[in-house]
C-alpha cells in the first residue's frame, strides 16, 4: 500500500505503476457530469477550488446539514467516470490536476492527457460509500451547491487513508484496456 | 400516526442500508473463490467492510440509492391512490432523513428539488391478486448500472445471434463484455426474451424479485442461465473489472410473448449493491414480515 500525501506532485504520480493500491491523505474536490460539462463550456472554476496538483473525486454524496450550519458526508461513493472521458482529458491540462478518482475507468484521450500531463487514474471501489464516507474527516466547504444541486456540486473533502487503485498510469499503462482484451478473447472462444 | 406511512419508511430504510442475506452469501462465496493477494480480493475486502458498516450505521450502502421501485401485489379493492399518496410521502421523509440520497433531476432543466419527487420517481407497480395479501416490494438501482444495460433486437448480425436460444446467449454475454467493471460487478443479470421494448425492460427487471439462488422452473431457461453464469465467470472481468474469477453473482431470465417482426432480447444489469427487500403487511399496514 503506497501513501499519496498532499501535496501531491508530478514526481509522486510518476512513480505510480498501474495495479498499485494506495491510501490518499489530504484534500480532493469532487466534481461530475455539471462540472464537467460547466468547466468545459468555459464556465469559471469558483473561487477557493484549486484544482492545481490537485485530485478530482467523480462523486455525488450523501451530504446531512449539522444544526450549526457544517456539513457531514454520510455517503461518498464513486460514480462512473467514463461519462466525463469527453471532457476529462482537457481539464487535467488546463487545470494541473494530478489524479482523478472514480469507478468504471476512462478512455483513450483521458489516458493520453495523464502521460503528457503526470496525472494518474485512482479507481476507488464502487458502492463502498459507507468505507470512503469514514475516510472523509472534514468538509471544509461546498461550491455550486445551489446551481447544480447537492449531488452534482463541488464538495472539497479533506480525506485520510482514502483506499484506490491506480488502474491508468501516467505511462501509457490501463488495466482497463488489458481486461476488455482478454476478457474480448475469453468470449470469442465460447461463442 | 400513520401506520402505513412508518412501514414504508422502515422498509425503504432497510433497503437502502442493509444487502439481503441471498446477496451477502452470494458475495461471501465470491470473496472466498477469488485469488489471494489480487486487487479483485480487496475489492471484495472492501465491500464486505462497507456492508457491515451500512448496517450498522443504518445509511446507504452506496450513495447512489438510485431509481426507486415499487412492486404492490394487492387485493381486489385495495385503495391504489391513498397508498400511492403515503408512498410518496415515505419517499419524501426516507430522504429528509438520509437514507435516500436528493436523487431526482428535472430532465430538461437540471433541476434536483431534493425531494425525490417528480414525474416517474417514485415508481409504483401494482399487481391486483385475488388473495388478501398485501405485499410491497422495494427496488434501490443505481444509475451505474442502469446505464450498463442493453436492449437486442435479433437477429443480430454483427453478433451473428439468430432468433434462438443460441442467439439470446450470445447477445446477453455481449452486454456482459460491454459491461466490463461499469455496472459495479460482480453483477447479477435480469433477462426478458421477448415483449416490445417497454415490457421487455419491465420484465426483465421484475427477474431481480427472485431469490438470489432459486432455480428457473423452465428447464430451458434454467439451462441457459446456468451456461451463461459459467460463462460470464470465465470472462476474467471480475469485480469492478479489476480481473477475477467472479463477474456475475447471478442470471435470471424470463420470457413475455413477442410480436412476428420483432424479437428483443432486454438485459437489465443490477450491481453487487442490490438492493432488493420487501414486507407483508397485516390488515393494519403494520410490517408482519420480511420477504428476503
Amino acid at each position: 500500500m503506497k501513501v499519496l500525501q498532499a501535496p501531491f506532485t508530478e514526481e509522486m504520480m510518476r512513480s505510480l505503476r498501474v495495479g498499485d493500491e494506495v491510501a490518499i491523505n489530504g484534500v480532493v474536490f469532487t466534481g461530475r457530469d455539471a462540472v464537467h460539462k460547466y468547466l468545459h463550456e468555459g464556465g469559471a472554476l469558483p473561487e477557493g477550488v484549486n484544482l492545481r496538483d490537485g485530485i478530482i473525486y467523480h462523486c455525488g454524496p450523501v451530504v446531512m446539514q449539522e444544526p450549526d450550519g457544517g456539513w457531514k458526508v454520510t455517503a461518498a461513493g464513486p460514480t462512473t467516470s467514463i461519462r466525463e472521458e469527453p471532457y476529462q482529458g482537457q481539464i487535467i491540462r488546463d487545470f494541473g490536476v494530478r489524479g482523478v478518482i472514480g469507478k468504471g475507468g476512462m478512455g483513450e484521450r483521458t489516458l493520453d492527457a495523464c502521460g503528457k500531463h503526470g496525472c494518474v487514474y485512482l479507481h476507488a471501489i464502487g458502492g463502498a460509500a459507507q468505507v470512503l464516507a469514514e475516510c472523509v474527516k472534514r468538509v471544509r466547504n461546498v461550491y455550486l451547491k445551489d446551481e447544480f444541486g447537492s449531488p452534482e456540486a463541488i464538495w472539497e473533502l479533506e480525506v485520510e487513508n482514502f483506499p484506490a487503485v491506480v488502474t491508468m498510469g501516467s505511462h501509457g499503462g490501463s488495466l482497463h484496456r488489458d481486461v476488455l482484451r482478454t476478457s474480448q478473447e475469453a468470449l470469442a472462444s465460447r461463442v | 400516526m400513520n401506520v402505513l406511512l412508518d412501514s414504508l419508511v422502515e422498509l425503504i430504510r432497510r433497503t437502502s442500508a442493509e444487502i439481503p442475506d441471498d446477496v451477502q452469501r452470494a458475495i461471501m462465496t465470491s470473496l472466498e473463490n477469488e485469488k489471494k493477494g489480487t486487487i479483485a480480493e480487496s475489492a471484495l475486502k472492501i465491500i464486505e467492510r462497507n456492508i457491515e458498516l451500512a448496517k450498522r450505521k443504518s445509511q446507504p450502502i452506496c450513495q447512489d440509492t438510485g431509481s426507486i421501485l415499487f412492486y404492490v401485489d394487492c387485493p381486489v379493492c385495495f385503495d391504489q391512490t391513498t397508498s400511492t399518496e403515503t408512498c410518496r410521502e415515505a419517499v419524501k421523509l426516507a430522504t429528509k432523513k438520509g437514507y435516500l440520497r436528493q436523487n431526482s433531476v428535472d430532465s430538461i432543466t437540471g433541476e434536483n428539488d431534493g425531494t425525490n419527487l417528480g414525474p416517474g420517481s417514485p415508481t409504483i407497480h401494482f399487481h391486483q391478486h385475488r388473495s388478501d395479501n398485501l405485499e410491497v416490494r422495494l427496488m434501490l438501482k443505481g444509475g451505474g448500472c442502469e446505464n450498463v444495460g442493453a436492449q437486442y433486437s435479433l437477429p443480430a448480425e454483427k453478433l451473428k445471434a439468430n432468433r434462438d436460444l443460441d442467439g439470446c446467449r450470445k447477445v446477453i454475454l455481449d452486454a456482459v463484455l460491454q459491461a466490463q467493471g461499469k455496472g459495479c460487478g460482480p453483477g447479477i443479470l435480469g433477462v426478458c426474451i421477448g415483449g416490445d421494448r417497454a415490457v421487455g425492460y419491465e420484465f426483465s427487471k421484475l427477474q431481480f424479485l427472485r431469490f438470489l439462488d432459486d432455480r428457473n422452473t423452465d428447464p430451458r431457461l434454467d439451462a441457459l442461465e446456468q451456461d451463461i453464469l459459467k460463462t460470464a465467470n470465465e470472462l476474467g472481468i471480475g469485480p469492478m473489472g479489476f480481473g477475477g474469477k467472479t463477474t456475475l453473482l447471478g442470471v435470471k431470465i424470463g420470457v413475455a410473448n413477442r410480436l412476428p417482426a420483432s424479437f428483443f432480447v432486454s438485459v437489465s444489469y443490477m450491481c453487487w449493491a442490490f438492493r432488493r427487500q420487501g414486507v407483508e403487511l397485516d390488515p393494519a399496514m403494520a410490517i408482519a414480515r420480511w420477504l428476503y
